[in-house]
């Protein structure tokens, strides 16, 4: 793994402390460079000044040949500025006009009338500048910083004022700038860094919180974000608000998905069912008949007479069951009245009463709704029986029939077992019921009637409470059809 | 009646008058004081007049110059009545001024020349060890500050012009031995007096010099006055130097100085002065 997979967690306070020490040694080391050209600028200057407020009156001491008013002259300042630590001046040299030394404030480091060259190379290159540069201020940096001040009165050079000073002049000025800077610079630095480290974590949290919250895509669904994870309407917030769009969006169709699978096999095994329906009626049409004509016309055999009944009871049933599957819309008959529903509750209350079940039964529907009669009782009845045989003894059912805005109501539940996932998935094929009791049509048949009523059926179920809830929409002519 | 009062008022008038009058006549007794070690002590001069002043019961004003050849020439301007010219030879041979009294140093009315030099230097013996040296002088006019040097050297046969490498003047004896004592000069010959008093009061500066020769002794450099100073102010002056050991005060004064007293000038104890001053023109 390399330093730039790291994880940004690690990889934004690096970078911004990174950045931060970039810069404040960049900001410092170019500020120091600009200090360190004006202390030198500056000390010169000072130096400069003084040199040149002592020259006037050098320059009389000079030409009257005073050696010691000279001396008192140049001596005086040594005593008082000449001596700070910012200033740093070791020793006045003056210089007569043959470039010997007239007075020195150190006489045995210049004595009298030495020779300029004899004074080391610092005045070697000063006695060369000199030449260069008749009657202007010179400056010489060797193994001493000198800056040499021509006493020149009228166009005459009696000598010079040399104002000598050690290598490091500006250095210890410099140092002490440089001390100062560097605790500055470590402090700013001490605040700053942490701060980064803060904010760079801070900025990562949130990434790599949806990098974990993302996982795997394709494999599964990403998990849904805790709540004002992130509360700013940034690029990251809208990260966010993107993420949980696409997570809704991920989701819906995955479900929508499963939902037109299940549809499709629901629909094909209707068409399988319908299909197979049919081809069983025909000929069971034609053994009824048989049997029916054997019945009253076949010469009394005490066989057929035990077989006979058999066979019509085996058949009825086969045509039951096929009757059950084969649901027919088209199905004639009135319209729906709030007296049918109650004509089912009646009917049930009887086999609620049976089983110990506590029911309520909430209808608000009266008058005439256009739907087919026939095919809603059926659905309701079908809904209601399977209510009452999971919620058991003691259980509790709760059905209510309502008209909405357009649609019809139905809303069937429990409190009984609740139905486990796996079989939710084929909830609503036929022969998958949980009940040892009935033959697995019930909710197949409610489905295939909603489905052709154009309408929808929901479960839910969670533990202790189970609800089926159809809605059906309200055909926009009245029931039946005028054509029907 | 109106005559009385007019003589009674003219008396008054009279005495009022001879109040005021002779104040505002009395002159001052003006001092020179050429540039020893006195002239940076403004106290002990305010005392030192103080004292005069109430001796002779008149004022005395002290004039102070920077060289010896100004003092001289305020004396001769008659701008100054007296004057103290600490260690000038010319002046005792000069018959236009009169002495009027002569310091006791240590007892004695007399005082030498010390060969100084810094306290580095512990070969130096004599001034003729300082050939190519350089030599602080205190003023051209000054006895045992530029004269006697120049004797000793020219009396053993060397050229006081050529012997050392580099002269300068100082214009004073405690600037003479500043400059010995911060190297600026390899050495320096001072009034004993002015050295040991410095010695006493200041020793972190003479500490840095050490005495390499003591001359012999000269007499002490005497109070000189004008000839056109009156008889009268003159041996007041005289009488209230030689008194100031007789009471306290100047005794305080004198203890400042670092002198015991003024005596009468006797002329014969600045003849050896006036013999180099004599050789010294005479070669």
């Amino acid at each position: 793994m390399g330093l730039f997979d790291l994880s940004l967690r690690h990889k934004l306070p690096l970078w911004g402390g990174l950045l931060i020490i970039i810069t404040a040694v960049a900001i410092t080391s170019s500020n120091l460079v600009r200090t360190r050209e004006s202390i030198k600028k500056n000390m010169l200057v000072r130096s400069e000044i003084l040199g040149r407020a002592l020259v006037k009156t050098l320059y009389s001491a000079v030409s009257q040949d005073d050696v010691w008013r000279a001396y008192e002259i140049i001596n005086f300042p040594m005593h008082a500025e000449a001596r700070q630590p910012s200033f740093q001046l070791e020793d006045f040299v003056v210089l007569d006009a043959a470039n010997q030394v007239f007075i020195s404030t150190a006489s045995k480091q210049y004595p009298l009338q030495a020779r300029l060259e004899t004074l080391g190379p610092a005045f070697i290159l000063l006695k060369t500048r000199f030449a260069q540069n008749d009657g202007h201020m010179v400056i010489v940096e060797s193994d001493k910083i000198l800056l040499g001040i021509p006493l020149v009165a009228d166009g005459v050079t009696l000598g010079a004022l040399v104002l000598v000073h050690p290598a490091d002049y500006y250095q210890a000025s410099f140092d002490r700038v440089l001390k100062r800077t560097a605790w500055t610079t470590l402090f700013v630095l001490l605040i700053l860094l942490p701060l980064s480290w803060y904010w760079g974590r801070r900025m990562a949290a949130p990434l790599t919180l949806l990098a974990e919250y993302m996982g795997e895509p394709g494999k599964k669904l990403p998990a849904p974000l805790p709540d004002r994870i992130y509360p700013h309407n940034d690029e990251l917030g809208r990260l966010f608000q993107v993420y949980d769009q696409m997570r809704r969006e991920l989701s819906d169709k995955d479900s929508i998905e499963r939902q037109m699978m299940k549809s499709e096999r629901l629909a094909s095994l209707g068409r399988l069912t319908a299909g197979i329906a049919h081809e069983i009626n025909n000929p069971l049409g034609g053994l009824l008949t048989v049997v029916d004509t054997l019945k009253r016309h076949a010469a009394p055999d005490p066989v057929l007479e035990r077989v006979l009944p058999l066979l019509e009871r085996g058949l009825t049933q086969i045509k039951d069951i096929v009757g059950a599957l084969l649901v027919e819309a088209k199905a004639k008959g009135r319209a729906l009245t709030g007296q049918d529903i109650e004509d089912v509750h009646t009917l049930l209350t009887q086999e609620a009463k049976k089983r110990g079940v506590d029911w309520v039964w909430d209808n608000t529907v009266s008058g005439e709704v256009p739907l087919p009669a026939t095919l809603v009782r059926q659905a309701l009845i079908n809904l209601v029986l399977n209510a009452v045989q999971a919620a058991g003894s003691n259980g509790h059912v709760g059905v209510r029939v309502a008209l909405g805005e357009g649609h019809l109501i139905l809303e069937v539940n429990n409190d009984g077992r609740d139905i486990p996932p796996e079989l939710m998935e084929h909830l609503f094929e036929p022969f998958t019921g949980q009940n040892a009791e009935g033959h697995g049509l019930g909710l197949w048949v409610t489905h295939q009637i909603v489905e052709q009523l154009q309408g929808d059926i929901m479960v839910h179920s969670e533990t202790g409470q189970t609800r089926f809830c159809v809605t059906l929409p309200l055909g926009e002519e009245t029931w039946p059809p005028p054509s029907a | 009646m109106r005559m009385q009062h007019l003589r009674f008022l003219f008396v008054l008038m009279v005495v009022l008058f001879s109040l005021v009058l002779p104040a505002r006549a009395v002159e001052p007794v003006r001092i020179g004081l050429t540039p020893t070690f006195l002239n940076e002590r403004h106290a002990l001069i305010a005392d030192w007049r103080t004292y005069l002043e109430r001796k002779m019961g008149r004022p005395v004003t002290f004039v102070l110059r920077d060289s010896y050849q100004d003092t001289i020439e305020l004396l001769h301007q008659r701008q100054i009545d007296v004057a103290w010219l600490c260690d000038c030879p010319h002046v005792t041979a000069n018959p236009e001024i009169r002495l009027l009294a002569t310091p006791m140093f240590q007892g004695r009315p007399y005082y030498r020349s010390y060969l100084i030099v810094p306290e580095t230097d512990q070969t130096t013996h004599s001034i003729l060890d300082l050939k190519n040296k350089v030599f602080a002088y205190i003023d051209p006019y000054s006895n045992v500050g530029y004269l006697t040097p120049r004797y000793e050297l020219k009396k053993s046969g060397a050229d006081p012009e050529h012997f050392f490498r580099r002269t300068f003047f100082t214009r004073s004896p405690r600037k003479a031995i500043e400059a010995v004592a911060v190297g600026v000069a390899d050495a320096a010959s001072v009034n004993s007096y002015i050295w040991e008093t410095i010695q006493q009061q200041a020793p972190a500066l003479t500490g840095r010099t050490r005495v390499a020769a003591r001359s012999q002794e000269f007499g002490f450099p005497p109070f000189v006055a004008d000839h056109a100073f009156p008889t009268k102010d003159f041996r007041r002056l005289q009488q209230a130097l030689i008194e100031m050991s007789g009471d306290a005060r100047g005794r305080e004064v004198l203890g400042k100085m670092n002198l015991d007293g003024f005596a009468l000038p006797k002329p014969e104890i600045y003849r050896d002065v006036q013999e180099i001053v004599r050789f010294m023109k005479s070669n």
